[in-house]
C-alpha cells in the first residue's frame, strides 16, 4: 500500500521553498531547487508533496522515458502500442547508495545471462525524463555519480556506452536535491546547476510549530476530512501552475530589466552566465504566476535571493551569509 | 534509577507495539548480553521480529528478480521486498549501519511502507551511533542502567479504543519541545503518536496530563539541547498567549484545563530524564549539536569506482557490477559437462557459481588534524590563524576532499574543538570563540592527535597530523608541570606515532627556530618548518607544499 503524501498546500510556513517549487513547476527550464536545512524541517515531505499537486502528463504508454509522442520513444523499448495516456509527473527517489548501472541504465544481466538477449534496462535517469529527480542528503552523494548527473542535467541526454551497447536517450528533468549543511559542502559545480536555493528553517514562532503539528496530527488521524479541505487547496495551486504556464511566453521582458538582472549579476561576481539567465527565467515565470504582464523590478528582488546566493564565490574569512550579501547588493543596485 | 530506566524502557516497547508504524521505532543502546535477550524475547512473544541484514541488497530491500532460480529455471521470477511482510524490524549492530541502507530506510518510512523498528545500537564511542537520517525517525531511545529486574518480565498489554487528542496536548508538546531546544518537528509529532499510544495502553478516553507527561519523558530526554532555565510563572504564561482563541463554552476543555497542571511539572519530568553526559555539555554551555558531522558518507565501498582490480565471485546484487567476461570465462570449461546434464537448454548454462565481479581499489580521503599549541601569551594570534588555516583548506576541500580536524593544547590538557569534518558551515559554529593560554602539554596533544587520528583510519580516511607549536613541552602526560617528564612524555608520544605509520608535519611557529622541535620532527619522521609569523595565506600554502612533496 502506497500512502498518499501529506497535501502541498497543508504544509504551513516555508514560503521560499513552495514558491521556488511551484516557479520550477511553471517552467521547468529554471534548473532545479536545492533545499538545504536541519532535519525534520520538512524538505522531503514537500517533495512528495510535490509529486501529487504537479498536473498530469500525456506520454506513450509503457514508454520507459515518458515520451510525448511515439516518435520519440527509443527503439530499444520495443513498445507494442503507440497510444498516449495521461500518467503522473514522475518524481523519483535517487537513494544515496544508487550505482552507476541504477542511475544511467545497464545491460540487463538478467535477461542477458538467462534468455542470452542484449537487452538495455533503464534507469533511474530514464524514469525521470520529464519530470523531478529527488536526491535526499544530495550533499553525501558520491563524486563519480555527482559527475554523472552534472553531465546529463547539463545536455539533457543520458548516454550509455558500456558492456557492448550503446544508447542514448532524452533525460530532462528538474533536479531537486536537499541536505544539512554541516555535513558536508557541494562543490560550486553542482550548486552552479541547480536553479534556485532556499535555506529552511524549523519555525521559531510557537504557534506556527503548534500548527504544523496539528495539521500532522490531523493528516494521521482524520485523514479523508483532512484531504477532502487540502485537495481543493492543492487543485488551486495546480490550476494557477497551468495558468502561468500559458501565460508565460507572454510575459514582456523590457531592456531595462535585463540590464538590471546582468548589473546586479556582475555587482555581486557570480561566476558564468547561468545567474542571470535563471534570474530572469525565474522572475518571469513568478510574474506569470502573479498574473501580470510585464517583468518589474519587484519580481527581481523577490527572486535574487534564491536565485544568487549559492553562485557566489565563497569566501571563507567572510562571517556574513551570502544571502545577506546578495540583499544588499540588491538593495544598492536596484534600490530599496 | 536504575530500575526506573528499565521500567521506563518496557513502557517505550509496549507503545511501540501499540503504534509501530507512527512510532517508526526504538533504539536500544546496549551491549550484547542476556539482558539485551530479555528484551527481545519479551517483545518477541507479543509482535513477529525480522532481522534485517545490513548487506541486504535492492533486490532484497525493494523487492526485485530471483536470479538463482532464474538462471537454474530459466524464467525470470519476482520477488516481493523485505517489508512485504509484516513483523517488527530487528536492525542489529545499528552503529554500523551504511548510510546507503539508512537513507533507504528512511524513505521507506516516510511512505510509511515499514512496520516498525528496534534498532541495537552497541556504539562505545561517542561517534558510533546509528546514522541520524534514521534516528530521528525512532520516536525512542533506551538506554536501561544496570541489570534487569527480576520484577521486569511482561510486555503484554491490551488495546482499547483511540483516544480523543485535545489541542491543549499539541500546544503543550510543541511548546515543551521548544523549551528543550529540539528544532526537529518530528519529535513533537512523535511524542503525540506516543501519548496517544498510552492512552490507549491505560484505557483513557481523553488524552490525559499522564499521557503527556510520559510522552515526553520517553521522546524528548535523547533529544535536548538546552535545559529551560526560565521561571515556571512565566512559561504557564506563555502558554496563556499562545493559546488566545480558547472557547471557554467549551465543557470538555475547560474541565480538563482544571487538570492541567502548568508546564514546570512537565518540565521537571523530563529533565529528570536527561542522560548524564548529556548534562555535563549543557552545564559546560557548550553549544551542542548532537548532529556533529559523523562522517557519514565517507566510508569506502570499493566497488564502484577508483583502479580495477582483478574480479572475484559473488553474489549479484544492484551495489556491485558484474565482469561479464570473466563470468563467461568462468562457466565456459563447464559447458559441455553442463549440456550433458541438461540436454534440452540451448544457449550457454550459466550457474551463480560463475558470475565474477568488478572490483576497485580507490585512495581513501586525506583527514589534517591540526594540533595546536594554545599555550603561552601568543596563544590567540596562533589559535587565529589556525583557524584561519582551516577555514581556507575546508573552502579548497571541494577540490582535493580533504577533511579538518582541530585539537588544541593548553593548561593541563588538549581537547578535541573541531572533530574531524568538511562542512565549512559546522566549523565557523564551532570555531567561534577559541580559549588560549596556560601551560604546554605537549605530549597530551599529540596522544590526543593519535587517538583521533586511529580512529579516523577506522573510518577509511587517511590520517596527516600537522603540529603546530613554539615552545618546549612543560606539562606532562598526568598534568604536572614537570619540565623533564614533560619532554619525555612527548618524545615516548611521537615515537608511537611513528610506528603507528601516521604521516605528520612540524610547525615551528616561534620568532627563532628551535633545535628541540627539530628533534621532535626527527623523531616524528616528519618534515619540520620552521614559520615564523605565520598567517593563514603561508599556513596553508605550507601545509599544501609539505604534504605534496
Amino acid at each position: 500500500m502506497i500512502k498518499t503524501p501529506f497535501p502541498f498546500s497543508a504544509i504551513v510556513g516555508q514560503k521560499d521553498m513552495k514558491q521556488a517549487m511551484i516557479l520550477t513547476a511553471i517552467d521547468p527550464g529554471i534548473g532545479g531547487v536545492l533545499v538545504f536545512g536541519d532535519r525534520g524541517t520538512g524538505k522531503s515531505t514537500a517533495v512528495r508533496a510535490l509529486a501529487a499537486l504537479l498536473p498530469p502528463i500525456k506520454a506513450v504508454l509503457g514508454c520507459p522515458i515518458n515520451a510525448a509522442a511515439p516518435s520519440e520513444c527509443p527503439d530499444w523499448a520495443n513498445l507494442e502500442t503507440s497510444k498516449t495516456g495521461n500518467k503522473p509527473t514522475p518524481v523519483i527517489d535517487l537513494p544515496l547508495g544508487a550505482t552507476e548501472d541504477r542511475v544511467i541504465g545497464a545491460l540487463d544481466i538478467e535477461r542477458a545471462l538467462t534468455r542470452g538477449e542484449k537487452a538495455f534496462e533503464p534507469g533511474l535517469l530514464a524514469r525521470a525524463n520529464r519530470g523531478y529527480l529527488y536526491i535526499d542528503e544530495v550533499n553525501l552523494l558520491e563524486d563519480h555519480i555527482v559527475d554523472l548527473l552534472l553531465d546529463v542535467a547539463q545536455s539533457g541526454e543520458n548516454v550509455v556506452e558500456r558492456e557492448g551497447l550503446s544508447i542514448r536517450h532524452a533525460a530532462r528533468f528538474v533536479l531537486v536535491g536537499s541536505g544539512n549543511p554541516e555535513e558536508g559542502e557541494l562543490r560550486p559545480q553542482l550548486l552552479d546547476r541547480f536553479g534556485l536555493s532556499v535555506e529552511v528553517r524549523s519555525p521559531n514562532d510557537v504557534s506556527e510549530r503548534i500548527e504544523v503539528i496539528k495539521r500532522r496530527d490531523a493528516f494521521e488521524t482524520d485523514f479523508d476530512n483532512f484531504l477532502k479541505i487540502y485537495s481543493k487547496k492543492d487543485a488551486k495551486i495546480r490550476s494557477a501552475i497551468l495558468k502561468a504556464r500559458k501565460a508565460l511566453p507572454k510575459i514582456q521582458t523590457s531592456d531595462a530589466i535585463l540590464h538590471d538582472c546582468a548589473e546586479l549579476c556582475i555587482a555581486l561576481g557570480s561566476d558564468g552566465l547561468r545567474g542571470e539567465l535563471t534570474l530572469l527565467r525565474a522572475a518571469r515565470a513568478l510574474a506569470a504566476y502573479q498574473k501580470e504582464e510585464a517583468l518589474t523590478r519587484k519580481h527581481l528582488k523577490a527572486i535574487a535571493p534564491i536565485a544568487l546566493s549559492h553562485r557566489l564565490r565563497r569566501d571563507p574569512l567572510d562571517e556574513a551569509g551570502s544571502a545577506i550579501r546578495v540583499a544588499r547588493t540588491v538593495e544598492s543596485v536596484l534600490g530599496v | 534509577m536504575s530500575e526506573q530506566s528499565w521500567h521506563m524502557a518496557a513502557l517505550a516497547l509496549k507503545l511501540l507495539a501499540i503504534d509501530p508504524k507512527g512510532l517508526s521505532g526504538a533504539i536500544i543502546k546496549m551491549r550484547a548480553s542476556p539482558d539485551r535477550e530479555a528484551i527481545i524475547s519479551n517483545f518477541a512473544a507479543n509482535l513477529p521480529l525480522r532481522k534485517i541484514p545490513l548487506t541486504i541488497s535492492d533486490d532484497q530491500l525493494l523487492g526485485g528478480i530471483d536470479l538463482t532460480t532464474a538462471l537454474t529455471t530459466s524464467q525470470i521470477i519476482r520477488k516481493g521486498g523485505f517489508f512485504e511482510k509484516t513483523g517488527m524490524t530487528i536492525i542489529p549492530m545499528a552503529e554500523r549501519c551504511p548510510s546507503e541502507l539508512a537513507a533507504k530506510l528512511a524513505i521507506l518510512i516516510d511512505k510509511s511502507q515499514t512496520h516498525g523498528f528496534l534498532a541495537l545500537d552497541e556504539g562505545v564511542e561517542d561517534d558510533e551511533h546509528l546514522s541520524l537520517a534514521l534516528a530521528d525517525r525512532f520516536a525512542f531511545y533506551i538506554e536501561p542502567i544496570g541489570r534487569c529486574p527480576q520484577s521486569w518480565v511482561d510486555i503484554k498489554f491490551e488495546e482499547t479504543s483511540p483516544p480523543v487528542t485535545l489541542s491543549e496536548a499539541i500546544v503543550q508538546l510543541t511548546i515543551l519541545a521548544a523549551k528543550f531546544g529540539i528544532f526537529s518537528l518530528r519529535a513533537p509529532t512523535l511524542a503525540l503518536c506516543a501519548a496517544r499510544a498510552h492512552a490507549k495502553l491505560t484505557g483513557h478516553a481523553i488524552l490525559s496530563q499522564k499521557d503527556i507527561e510520559v510522552a515526553a519523558t520517553l521522546v524528548y530526554p535523547q533529544r535536548a539541547t538546552v535545559i529551560p532555565q526560565e521561571e515556571p510563572e512565566q512559561a504557564a504564561k506563555s502558554e496563556e498567549e499562545v493559546n488566545p482563541e480558547r472557547d471557554p463554552s467549551n465543557e470538555v476543555e475547560s474541565k480538563d484545563q482544571q487538570i492541567l497542571p502548568d508546564g514546570s511539572m512537565l518540565i521537571e519530568s523530563v529533565k529528570a530524564m536527561l542522560p548524564p553526559s548529556l548534562i555535563d555539555k549543557l552545564i559546560h554551555n557548550e553549544k551542542t549539536q548532537k548532529s556533529s558531522g559523523t562522517g557519514a558518507g565517507q566510508v569506502r565501498s570499493g566497488n564502484r569506482k577508483g583502479r580495477p582490480v582483478p574480479s572475484r565471485s559473488g553474489r549479484i546484487n544492484s551495489s556491485v557490477r558484474v565482469d561479464l567476461i570473466a563470468t563467461l570465462r568462468a562457466a565456459a570449461p563447464w559447458q559441455p559437462l553442463r549440456q550433458k546434464q541438461q540436454p534440452n537448454r540451448a544457449g550457454l548454462l550459466i550457474r551463480t557459481s560463475d558470475i565474477r565481479l568488478k572490483r576497485y581499489a580507490e585512495q581513501s580521503d586525506r583527514l589534517l588534524i591540526f594540533c595546536v599549541d594554545a599555550s603561552g601569551s601568543a596563544a590567540v594570534s596562533r589559535l587565529g590563524e589556525a583557524k584561519g588555516a582551516v577555514e581556507l583548506l575546508l573552502a579548497e576541500a571541494y577540490a582535493s576532499r580533504d577533511h579538518v580536524a582541530l585539537i588544541a593544547f593548553r593548561g593541563t590538557e588538549a581537547e578535541v574543538l573541531l572533530p574531524p569534518t568538511r562542512s565549512l558551515v559546522q566549523t565557523k559554529r564551532r570555531l567561534s570563540a577559541l580559549p588560549g593560554g596556560g601551560g604546554t602539554p605537549l605530549a597530551s596533544g599529540l596522544q590526543n592527535s593519535l587517538i583521533l587520528a586511529q580512529k579516523s583510519q577506522a573510518k577509511g580516511l587517511t590520517p596527516t597530523i600537522i603540529l603546530m607549536t613554539d615552545g618546549r613541552a612543560n606539562i606532562a602526560l598526568d598534568g604536572s608541570p614537570n619540565r623533564l617528564q614533560a619532554g619525555i612524555d612527548a618524545e615516548k608520544m611521537a615515537r608511537v606515532l611513528r610506528s603507528s605509520r601516521i604521516t605528520s608535519l612540524v610547525i615551528d611557529m616561534s620568532n627563532r627556530p628551535q633545535p628541540a622541535l627539530q628533534e621532535l620532527g626527527n623523531i616524528l619522521g616528519a618534515p619540520y618548518v620552521p614559520l615564523p609569523r605565520a598567517n593563514a595565506e603561508r599556513l596553508t600554502a605550507a601545509v599544501t607544499s609539505a604534504l605534496v612533496s
